[in-house]
């Protein structure tokens, strides 16, 4: 049961997204940094923390649950470390995911061939 | 026949709108990606790790997975039909970031590789940061007055 809803959820967040290309004018840099401040915002609302208890990694790996991630971050470090916590917990919370493609990227510029992206 | 009644039949038989054809991928896709990550998670879950642990090290390992077919060349082809469906999950981040470390190695390491690589994830890391940040101060001014 956890595996359709990470499927349904997931696919609709991505869905969402297709929509948002063919719709309107926006750029993939545009979907991405918007999609992680739209994770902050539905998280500090709760809406998104009742999602990912449901859905999983259908709620927890598209980059909504990234901006999800930072704000269940700094909702900690604010709690324990008080004003000082709206700067770290943020960046506490992502880093693996950060440090991890940028480390990716290194790692691939060694050892890929460059060729057509597209 | 009327022409409503051919025009019905045309669209009945012709490929499906270009909207919902690029949606049907992005669902697929993207739900498939999801579906494997939460496959990976419950393999973290089982081997012990607890909830937030094991969030982290799924997002790691698709990291890692998808560079791995972006250096190969096999997650840009994905992505000409996926669209979203491949650009929405963290996949599409780290294929983003590996994809322009690979591209402008001819540029250099430093102004090529260092720097392109943030093309994509420099915005992404500086107002998903701004928006916590807020967050957090309007958490700490809502704990401030109310108590």
């Amino acid at each position: 049961m956890g595996y359709l809803w990470a499927f349904l959820v997931g696919g609709a967040i991505c869905a969402a997204g297709q929509l948002l290309i063919d719709l309107t004018s926006l750029t993939p840099a545009r979907i991405l940094t918007g999609y992680v401040v739209a994770g902050v915002a539905l998280s500090a609302l709760g809406l998104y923390g009742p999602l990912a208890d449901l859905a999983g990694a259908g709620a927890s790996v598209p980059l909504l649950g990234f901006g999800h991630l930072l704000a269940q971050g700094v909702r900690q470090a604010v709690a324990q470390q008080g004003l000082l916590g709206c700067l770290t917990g943020g960046l506490q919370a992502g880093a693996a995911g950060i440090a991890a493609s940028l480390i990716c990227g290194v790692a691939a510029s060694w050892l890929g061939k460059s060729r057509d992206q597209n | 026949m009327s022409s409503e009644e051919y025009g019905r039949r045309v669209r009945r038989a012709g490929p499906p709108s270009r909207l919902g054809r690029d949606c049907l991928w992005a669902f697929f896709v993207g739900g498939g990606i999801c579906t494997a990550g939460e496959a990976l998670r419950q393999a973290f879950l089982g081997a012990g790790a607890d909830a937030v642990t094991a969030g982290t090290l799924t997002s790691c390992t698709l990291i890692a997975l998808s560079a791995v077919l972006t250096a190969l060349g096999w997650y840009q082809k994905l992505a000409s039909r996926a669209g979203a469906g491949s650009l929405v999950p963290i996949t599409g981040f780290a294929n983003a970031v590996v994809s322009a470390a690979i591209e402008f190695r001819s540029e250099g390491r430093v102004t090529g590789t260092g720097a392109k690589m943030f093309t994509i994830a420099g915005p992404v890391i500086v107002y998903g940061t701004l928006a916590s940040a807020v967050y957090g101060a309007a958490l700490w001014a809502a704990a401030f007055f109310s108590s």
